[in-house]
């Protein structure tokens, strides 16, 4: 190579130069020494470019490289509910053209040929309102709506006429009601496909009578909708799941009737701009047990609804957003905030509830927004929309507050939900608190079952009378249960994980959210966060240390200054 | 004075390589740390991660070399002339004396450095490598063998990059104690220096 190299100066050198000064052997030598060493300066500072400079770039360069790789999540391909096309036709069948005359008449007509399928439902918890669990700490119950309390109404057994409008049955009005006769089944109210059918407010889940029938609702046209059946819409889980707690969103806060027709920023799979998902696509339902459950009124890790049932445990494809999969759950990231479209209830103080005006009347204050912040009926409310979630490790099992239960701790915990981070079945969920004050017993220190509605005034409901010793002796006999006569209002929280109302990806959690010092997950101290903990003694100890060399490097360099020119 | 070829190129690419890349670990190392923002958290730790497969591999190739060309003894500490060390940094460099140990192509490192290098290689490079690499593949707590959180090891990380912090500092600064201002950059860089020769200093 160098010996090439020389060559090639040579001749170079002689292209270039006239051919008389060449000739002359003196300039040959000359240029031959000359290039020579120009060469081995050349050769010289190539390497010290090479192995000094271009490689260790190259490998930083490398670095950055395969510091950008970013995988391409999946594409989900799945066949939605509003594809399936039934096999047959209902209004060819006879038996659905006669003139019905009650409810309970189409529901035999309904089971005539869709046999055994009365029992399947008469085993769910959307008949029963209960089922039987294992709560760590308090061994085998039965526990539901039927006999679970909360901090909105407080509870739904002896509210029957109001609250039992939502539930699964024809008029579940009092204790009377018969569980073990199929007749009594509503098939209508979820596979109802003509958005006619409905159930009266005050009938306990019957739909309108001849005798009942009023201006807001009428005797459903039976043999229309029992020839016009299908697979439940979103309207038909809605109707109940979205007004839960006596108005839309006042519950859930993830769940409410903008998800009938939304933009992809409330909702990516329910959205009308994208794949309209209805809610039995995720709820999968096989002979009428419909995936997933709420834990405001379950406890058990069972029969849950997983994201990477159509997603899969690695939906990313990229390893760091990937291993988040293990500590948290989907909707941690995915889910930033709720009560995207409609504001939801966070914090309901009945305390205040029972001021009349000046005629004995309730009345009502609305705050800014529209929403109700006083109701004579029901006390103070706050209102909020696009909230951030509370973080809480959860396992998939929940604690209950339960009738039998006395208070140790205030706040009262309704349903705290287990889990911890050294728990590794447990992961980060959002959760809606839903924070108040509610009535309680205090002798017997526990929370009172109110008596809230009866359709007449003078029943000794508190809707209707105002009186909350009448109110709370008539609920708490209702529920067999003793009162003392002696009341006062304590704080409870309910807990709420949050699941719908999942964002675009672009919306997602950005990293800095929790990983930062004062981020999301400020709540959950139970383990190291990168971003958001560090150990003070380290990290003083370190920046005084940095900062004592520095000082100690400007003194040494002012004592060489100096010495230098005293040396000169 | 001799023009002596101290590091060879292996030795050249190595250390500025590796300055490259402990750059790049402290500044997106802080940054995940919540020091500062810079690249953004996310690409910092996508960065981080990479630089510290880069600095894994980087010193396997060290340890190789170490190995193979027996330069290995250049790092190990000695006893004689520590004081006298400590001394030149304190009192003689202002003095305009000499150095006390004459740098040769046979030993490059006086011997603070020595112990310094020892140290870096032995403790510092190690921990935040076995640190570094705990803290990727076991960040929680279920996993096969069983950590008690990141807090540990998380903290043992931050330690070794608060040092490391102090070391580029120092090592800044040294680089200008040479026989000029330069010197020793320009060896770096070169891999040449200008020494006395060797055999005028054989006592």
């Amino acid at each position: 190579m160098a010996v090439n190299l020389e060559t090639f100066y040579y001749r170079f050198f002689s292209v270039l130069l006239p051919a008389q000064l060449f000739r002359e052997k003196n300039l040959q030598i000359y240029i031959c020494t000359k290039s020579k060493s120009i060469m081995k300066k050349f050769s010289n500072s190539a390497t010290t470019m090479l192995v000094s400079l271009l490689l260790p770039i190259g490998a930083l360069y490398l670095t950055v490289k395969v510091a950008s790789y970013k995988g391409e999540p999946d594409q989900i391909k799945v066949k939605l509910k509003s594809e399936h096309v039934s096999s047959v036709d209902h209004s060819q069948f006879e038996i659905l053209q006669q003139d019905f005359a009650t409810p309970h008449d189409v529901t035999a007509a309904c089971l005539s040929c869709h046999t055994g399928r009365d029992e399947e439902v008469m085993a769910t918890a959307h008949w029963k309102w209960e089922r039987d669990v294992e709560i760590p700490g308090k061994g085998k119950v039965s526990i539901g709506k039927k006999n679970l309390l909360n901090n909105f109404c407080t509870g739904a057994n002896g509210n029957n006429g109001s609250c039992m409008r939502c539930h699964i049955g024809l008029g579940w009005k009092d204790k009377s009601f018969d569980f073990a006769d199929n007749r009594n089944i509503d098939c209508l109210v979820c596979h109802d496909q003509t958005d006619s059918y409905f159930k009266q407010k005050g009938q306990g889940g019957m739909p309108a009578t001849a005798e009942t029938a009023n201006a807001a609702y009428q005797v459903p046209d039976y043999p229309y909708v029992a020839q016009n059946v299908g697979l439940p819409k979103k309207n038909n889980c809605g109707i109940c799941h979205f007004y839960g707690g006596g108005g839309n969103n006042v519950k859930h806060g993830d769940l409410e009737e903008a998800l009938l027709s939304c933009s992809k920023h409330v909702d990516v799979h329910m959205t009308n701009e994208g794949a309209d998902m209805a809610c039995i696509d995720c709820h999968t339902t096989e002979r009428h047990n419909i995936k997933g459950k709420l834990y405001s009124v379950s406890s058990m890790n069972e029969n849950r609804i997983d994201c990477d049932q159509c997603h899969t445990a690695t939906p990313h494809n990229d390893a760091v957003l990937d291993q988040h999969f293990e500590k948290l759950a989907c909707q941690t990231c995915h889910i930033p905030i709720y009560a995207k479209a409609n504001a939801t209830k966070l914090y309901w103080d009945w305390s205040s509830a029972g001021m009349l005006d000046d005629e004995g009347n309730g009345y009502s204050e609305d705050d800014a927004d529209g929403n109700h912040n006083y109701l004579s009926i029901k006390g103070n409310f706050v209102w909020d929309n696009d909230v951030k979630p509370e973080y809480y490790w959860f396992n998939g099992t929940a604690d209950h507050f339960l009738t039998s239960d006395t208070i140790s701790e205030i706040p009262v915990k309704i349903n705290e939900l287990f889990g911890s981070y050294q728990d590794s079945t447990a992961k980060i969920w959002p959760v809606k608190v839903h924070r108040g004050k509610q009535i309680y017993d205090v002798d017997h220190n526990t929370l009172i079952n109110l008596k809230l509605w009866a359709a007449e005034k003078g029943e000794g409901a508190f809707w209707k009378d105002f009186d909350w010793d009448t109110a709370s002796r008539l609920g708490m006999k209702y529920n067999d249960r003793p009162y003392s006569g002696n009341y006062d209002f304590v704080e409870s929280e309910a807990y709420w994980p949050i699941n719908h109302m999942v964002s675009p990806k672009e919306e997602t959690l950005t990293c800095t959210e929790c990983h930062s010092r004062e981020g999301r997950l400020d709540n959950l101290k139970d383990f190291y966060l990168p971003g958001r903990d560090y150990s003070k003694t380290v990290d003083y100890a370190g920046m005084s240390l940095i900062v004592l060399t520095i000082v100690g490097i400007f003194a040494h360099m002012i004592g060489r200054i100096v010495a230098f020119f005293k040396n000169k | 004075m001799n023009k002596v070829k101290i590091y060879s190129r292996f030795e050249r690419f190595w250390h500025w390589t590796q300055m490259m890349l402990i750059l790049l670990l402290g500044l997106t190392g802080f940054e995940i740390h919540g020091s500062f923002e810079l690249f953004g958290f996310e690409s910092s730790v996508r960065l981080h991660s990479a630089a510290g497969w880069g600095f894994l591999v980087l010193t396997i190739f060290a340890i190789f070399w170490m190995v193979v060309t027996g330069q290995s003894r250049q790092f190990i500490p000695v006893r004689n002339n520590v004081k006298s060390q400590i001394m030149y940094y304190m009192s003689g460099i202002f003095k305009n004396e000499p150095h006390p140990v004459p740098k040769t192509a046979e030993s490059k490192l006086n011997p603070l450095q020595r112990i310094v290098y020892f140290g870096l290689i032995i403790l510092v490079f190690p921990v935040q490598l076995i640190s570094g690499f705990l803290y990727l593949f076991f960040h929680y707590p279920d996993k096969p063998f069983t950590l008690q959180g990141l807090e540990t090891v998380a903290v043992l990380h931050t330690l070794g990059a608060f040092l490391l912090v102090v070391f580029v500092i120092v090592h800044l600064y040294l680089i200008t104690t040479g026989h000029t201002i330069s010197a020793n950059l320009k060896a770096m860089i070169t891999g040449y220096e200008d020494l006395e020769q060797s055999e005028n200093h054989t006592k």
